[in-house]
């Protein structure tokens, strides 16, 4: 018993020594993101449009149902979301509308400091979702 | 010239003011070591589980305690309705008063002298010197336990009471461990002043003259099974983990002080770290030779009181909290005999030796 007594004091003794936190003192320092993150969603654009054929497949794939996309014609009768709307507290990050994809039109960002204050901030409409920058929501 | 001992007969003025001044400076420690042993306790526990501790108030979160203590001192004070009021609001100064009572019989060093009118004066670094110190102090914390239970009964929570019988149990039953463990420091030094039994300190160890001469028989060495026992049930009485089942804040919310806020929360939060300054100068006192040591007196004093504070926190943050039964088992079964042997041992070697 006392064997397993002085062990236990002698790890909490270790791990006083210098150097041993592991705390990451969050808003002034940061861990490293994973190439692969998956953060906020981000709609990629041409030179005078967004990417996006609005094919549906998205909305399609989404196990949450948190994409809603109308599509319409432009002038160069070239099929384009009239609408493209995530909701963002419904939306769980899994990746599939980026896999699902045909176009490569939408991605998903570093950005994870998502928290907002009204409900309605949560809705990330075309304009918005064109604009999200990586890192910064 | 020998120097003249102030005593209140012969020098009266002289004699009241070195008094107040002890007093004053023993509390003033005390409560500053009790602001920061809550520092202390929060910075080394982080670290030992590989977090920070606080950080943001002040340097390295100096100041944390002070922020601490005045948002408590703002906060509501909730009497609840069903509460007993006046053992509710009497409960956290029973727990805190006999911790600070305690300190004023320890000596935390040795005569410190000066010169006043063209004659020598002495002043023992003690606030007073009972003759039966020793007795005074397991009195004061036979009286701790009044508050607990006082605490948990007056709130009428049941969570509370739990604590309240819990703290009733184990304080008393380890109090018998402690004090037997006591009974063989002063069959050897032959005394119940703590004054006495650090001057019966500073012989050479075990009586052997051939050693150096500054190896002292600190009791430590005579007694190392008392040591023990006294530490661990010094711990228990003092109610921190791995005993601090009144508390037990993951089964009992917060135990006996649960329904407590503001400042009577912050007397029971200061009564906890007061016991522990207390027990520590107390085993510092009986153990390790009080004062003695290399340095001066009172640093002496102090660095041993921090090593014991230090032991208690390094245990905090490494055992898990007893179960009940295995309390009590440890505390009646294994603690109380092996302290009886502990006296009729020393009084067979008094008999021999002396």
């Amino acid at each position: 018993m006392f064997k397993e007594l002085a062990k236990g004091l002698s790890i909490t003794l270790k791990h006083l020594l210098p150097g041993n936190t592991t705390t990451v003192q969050y808003p002034k320092e940061r861990l490293e993101i994973a190439p692969r993150f998956r953060g906020l969603h981000r709609l990629v654009p041409t030179q005078d449009r967004e990417k996006c054929v609005a094919c549906y497949l998205c909305p399609t794939v989404c196990p949450a149902k948190c994409i809603t996309v109308e599509s319409a014609e432009n002038e160069k009768g070239e099929k384009y979301p009239r609408v493209y709307e995530i909701d963002l507290l419904r939306c769980i990050f899994c990746g599939y509308c980026v896999e699902a994809c045909p176009v490569e039109a939408i991605e998903m960002t570093s950005a994870y400091e998502l928290a907002n204050f009204k409900r309605e901030d949560f809705a990330f409409d075309k304009e918005r979702l064109l604009k999200s920058q990586e890192g910064a929501a | 010239m020998t120097p003249e001992v102030l005593t209140l007969s012969n020098t009266p003025l002289l004699y009241t003011a070195a008094m107040l001044v002890k007093v004053v400076v023993a509390f003033v420690v005390t409560l500053l070591i009790v602001a920061y042993a809550t520092w202390a306790e929060r910075k080394i526990i982080g670290r030992m589980q590989t977090r920070c501790g606080p950080t943001m108030t002040g340097y390295k979160g100096l100041l944390q305690p002070i922020a601490d203590g005045l948002k408590l001192f703002f906060k509501e004070d909730i009497i609840p309705a069903q509460a007993h009021w006046f053992a509710f609001i009497i409960a956290p100064m029973m727990i805190l008063a006999p911790a600070f009572i305690s300190i004023s019989v320890i000596p935390f060093g040795s005569d410190y002298q000066f010169t006043y009118d063209g004659i020598l004066y002495s002043v023992p670094l003690q606030v007073t010197d009972l003759n039966i110190g020793v007795l005074f102090i397991m009195a004061m914390a036979g009286l701790g336990v009044y508050g607990i239970v006082l605490g948990g009964l007056a709130s009428n929570n049941k969570y509370s009471l739990i604590g309240g019988i819990r703290s009733t149990a184990q304080m008393v039953s380890y109090e018998l461990a402690a004090g037997l463990s006591i009974i063989a420091i002063f069959m050897l030094s032959e005394t119940l002043s703590l004054r006495g039994i650090v001057s019966a300190q500073q012989l050479p160890l075990w009586g052997l003259e051939f050693l150096p001469s500054w190896v002292h028989n600190w009791y430590i060495f005579t007694q190392p099974l008392a040591f023990g026992l006294f530490f661990i049930s010094s711990i228990a009485e003092i109610n921190r983990t791995p005993f601090d089942l009144p508390e037990a804040e993951t089964e009992l919310v917060s135990g006996f002080c649960t329904e407590y806020s503001s400042m009577k929360y912050a007397l029971f939060f200061m009564g906890e770290y007061a016991n522990m300054i207390t027990i520590s100068a107390i085993g510092a006192t009986l153990f390790l030779g009080g004062w003695d040591g290399p340095f001066f007196s009172w640093m002496n004093f102090l660095f041993k009181v921090f090593a014991f504070m230090f032991v208690f926190i390094w245990i905090r943050a490494t055992f898990p909290r007893l179960r009940y039964d295995q309390l009590m088992f440890l505390g009646w079964k294994i603690m109380l005999p092996l302290a009886l042997a502990n006296v009729v041992l020393t009084g067979f070697a008094v008999l021999l030796w002396q």
